[in-house]
């Protein structure tokens, strides 16, 4: 139930509704999309980006507080005990999300030992949140090629091809994997998967789990990590990338999140899986993410030479909860628009059309909710309508519950029946699109033996990613990565452990005049003493 | 709008004095604490922030997730970061989807008594009881189904007197519903299959051969399935 200073509003939206429904709103053109952007989208607001003044990516743009993390100084910059060795292993994998879990699986496989190390526990991770489904062009009609199509226009034209190519390639393999280890993915008695459109596709090849998807996957994979007895080891964040005196990555120093212990992991080869950023809230953004996403990966991968990809575009998802307050920032899938609800300003006017890409649904919100002032004040921010009703008008009563069971309990749990009203939005920071620079090996460009895989990466989706595109590529990379750092385990032979290029680091900043007292990689975010409503 | 109403809550038994419209996890953050343990997703998927409370006069207690409920006057709130779960380990390859596997993995739940302490307790409003019933009759698709929003935050066995680890007898049940009892999808195998015979190579070939321009054309005038 809304209260009365909603009812305007609010009445606007109940008188359109039948209206509303019938009305199919045009898709911009592609000049429109350029000049909403430019002018609305968040990664366009010059004013909150810097130039990196070290490292690989030295002279080129990123956000403000991205810089400031990569140019932080170490946790560890008085140097570590490496001889404080607690783990030996072939693979060490850093974060147990999706793509971790699959990376470590398949190195399983592979033969080698292998070991997860995660800052939360396993499985509290984006992965964990993924509402809306997972793509794949496995339907008569439809085909890798147009997948690629989809993605690549979605992402701006700016897509590594070969990362792109391999992602829409092995998607239905990747999504045959899931089945087999026992993914209960939506389908038809006959067997067919039930697939629906998401933002940007030209065909319907979003397969779900309810709203559950990447519930369903990654505790299916945690299930799987257990079955196989890979060790894991939570509560412990790596907080610098080991290298040995041939310049390879050969570990890395541990923090323990408890009790603030330091250690050292050795190891043959590396994975970064540290997923994304949301809790940096770049711009002051709210976010949907879980609470470890720290962009830790890109300062563990940059501080050890790596090169970043796109690490100026980010990814703020059209509809983040703006109301009820205790769940702001948090995701209201974009499968709420696939099965019809559509976008509505304080008139009670449709003003963009519900499938447009995310940055281009995103840009329209804040368009309308600034400069045309049709928004509603939600509190923490204005907002739009997101008009829920509209699914069962469409589906008949039930389809909520059906299909959207976490949304619908989600607003239930704060009094707000979403099959009967609508709800309010507005845009959230969801993904970070750039990324570590890596092949189709997933190996990072300018480190040997050190692997990446997940969000942590960037590339696969240019600047932009389609919904769908993400569980797809930690489970298409996090294999490839698992089986690639297994094989270049084997190999390699152990060489001194050293954290020179800590020590180089640290000189560069200084030699560029960075001070600061930052230290990164950030780890958590801090909201003690505050009315944070993140 | 931001009305600066306080209540009262006690956290592990001591007194603080938090707005009102915090949920429980940013109440305790409001509070001072800097939450490691206990705190994932903050949106309700993962189950790190079982909670338990009781409002002070009630006799009732309550349960919850943290990220997903608004602090109350007069909570007294106990926080369950961590629950000792019975995991056993199998290989999904080699198990069958018979009702001995859950004799053999998780006799316990065959020790039931009933009592219904589990469905109360449930934190996403499950039948965890009708659930673990399906699973004594080796009915897995339907423990499957009861069980399917489980986030596996432990609640459920930490009230139960039998000793059964509910969330993981229900992940058993996905998964051989997932692998061996639904329905096999003839599309993505015969797909899978024709991307392996290379049946895509040529044409991903010469797609991605494109210059940007042509790729951008092609883009905007694909045609989009209604
Ligand atoms: C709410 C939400 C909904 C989404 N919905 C969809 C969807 O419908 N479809 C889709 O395709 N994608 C979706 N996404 C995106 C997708 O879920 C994620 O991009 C993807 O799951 C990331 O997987 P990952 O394994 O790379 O990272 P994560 O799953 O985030 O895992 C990273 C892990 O690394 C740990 N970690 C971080 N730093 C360190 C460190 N320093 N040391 C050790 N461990 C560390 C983290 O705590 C975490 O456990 C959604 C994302 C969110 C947040
Ligand atoms: S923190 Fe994940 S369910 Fe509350």
């Amino acid at each position: 139930m809304y209260s009365d200073e909603f009812k305007e509003s609010l009445c606007a939206v109940e008188a359109s509704r039948e209206k509303n429904l019938a009305y199919e709103p045009p898709r911009m053109t592609a000049e429109e999309k350029e000049a909403l952007l430019s002018e609305y989208h968040p990664d366009f607001k010059m004013n909150e980006f810097d130039t990196l003044k070290v490292g690989k990516n030295k002279g080129s743009r990123a956000p403000k507080e991205l810089c400031r993390m990569l140019q932080a100084h170490s946790r560890v910059r008085d140097g570590a005990d490496l001889s404080n060795i607690k783990y030996d292993v072939d693979v060490l994998v850093i974060g147990g999300g999706g793509a971790g879990a699959a990376a470590a699986i398949e190195a399983n496989s592979a033969g080698a030992s292998v070991m997860i190390v995660t800052k939360l526990r396993i499985g509290d991770a984006n992965t964990m949140m993924a509402e809306g489904g997972i793509q794949a062009a496995d339907k008569p009609g439809d085909s890798p090629c147009i997948h690629f199509l989809d993605a690549y226009g979605g992402g701006h034209f700016a897509a590594k091809r070969e990362l792109l190519s391999k992602l829409v390639t092995e998607a239905p393999d990747a999504l045959l994997w899931l089945s087999n280890l026992g993914v209960e993915f939506d389908k038809t008695p006959d067997g067919e998967m039930i697939t629906t459109h998401g933002g940007g596709t030209s065909r319907k090849r979003m397969h779900a789990a309810k709203d559950y998807s990447g519930a369903e996957i990654m505790r299916t994979l945690r299930d799987e990590v257990f079955n196989r007895e890979i060790p894991v080891v939570d509560f412990t964040s790596a907080v610098e990338i080991i290298l040995d005196e041939k310049g390879r990555a050969a570990g890395a120093v541990l923090m323990n999140m408890e009790t603030g212990e330091i250690t050292a992991a050795r190891a043959k080869t590396v994975i970064i899986a540290t997923g994304g950023a949301g809790r940096v809230h770049y711009q002051g953004f709210p976010t949907s993410n879980h609470y470890g996403a720290t962009a830790d990966g890109l300062v563990l991968g940059y501080r050890a030479g790596a090169k970043l990809l796109y690490a100026e575009t980010l990814q703020y998802h059209p509809t983040g909860a703006a109301y009820p307050q205790q769940i702001y920032g948090s995701l209201v899938t974009e499968k709420v628009r696939s099965l019809g609800a559509k976008l509505v300003n304080a008139a009670g006017e449709v003003f963009v059309h519900p499938l447009e890409t995310r940055d281009v649904a995103a840009a329209a919100i804040i368009r309308e909710c600034g400069a045309r002032r049709l928004g509603v004040d939600a509190g923490n921010t204005k907002a739009v309508w997101l008009d829920t009703p509209m699914i069962e008008m469409l589906g008949g009563s039930g389809t909520i519950e059906k299909r959207i069971p976490a949304m619908m309990r989600m607003f239930a749990n704060f009094g707000i029946d979403i099959r009967k009203e609508p709800i309010l939005v507005y845009p959230t920071l969801h993904y970070q699109n750039g990324g570590l620079d890596i092949s189709a090996r997933c190996e990072v460009t300018g480190v040997e033996n050190l692997f990446a895989a997940g969000e942590v990466v960037g590339g696969i989706h240019g600047k932009n990613r389609l919904m769908g595109n993400s569980l797809l590529d930690i489970i298409v990379f996090g294999r490839t990565a698992g089986a690639c750092a297994a094989e270049a385990a084997k190999k390699t032979v152990s060489e001194r452990l050293t954290l020179s290029h800590v020590e180089k680091f640290e000189k560069e900043l200084a030699a560029a005049k960075i001070e600061t007292d930052d230290v990164s990689p950030m780890l958590l975010p801090n909201y003690t003493g505050k009315k944070s409503m993140f | 709008m931001n009305s600066e109403k306080k209540v009262k809550i006690y956290l592990f038994g001591k007194e603080y004095s938090v707005p009102s419209e915090l949920t429980i996890m940013c109440a305790m953050e409001y509070a001072g604490y800097q939450l490691v343990r206990g705190c994932g997703c903050r949106s309700g998927f993962c189950g790190a922030c079982a909670t338990i409370y009781r409002i002070k006069g009630q006799r009732e207690l309550k349960t919850c997730l943290a990220c997903q409920t608004r602090v109350e006057d007069g909570m007294y709130i106990a926080t369950l970061p961590f629950f000792p779960l019975v995991k056993e380990v199998y290989d999904v390859e080699k198990i069958k989807p018979t009702e001995q596997i859950m004799m053999q993995l998780y006799p316990e739940i065959y020790a039931c008594v009933g009592c219904g302490a589990c469905t109360k307790s449930c934190t996403q409003s499950l039948d965890v009881m009708q659930y673990i019933a399906y699973a004594q009759r080796g009915d897995f698709k339907r423990c499957a189904e009861e069980s399917f929003d489980c986030v596996m935050c432990g609640v459920c066995s930490s009230r139960c007197p039998a000793g059964i680890s509910h969330p993981q007898v229900a992940m058993l049940a996905r998964r051989l519903n997932g692998k061996y009892l639904a329905p096999r999808s003839a599309h993505l195998e015969d797909r899978v299959k024709e991307i392996k015979d290379g049946g895509f190579d040529s044409l991903m070939e010469s797609l991605t051969s494109l210059s940007d321009g042509e790729l951008r054309e092609l883009y905007n005038k694909r045609d989009i399935e209604k």
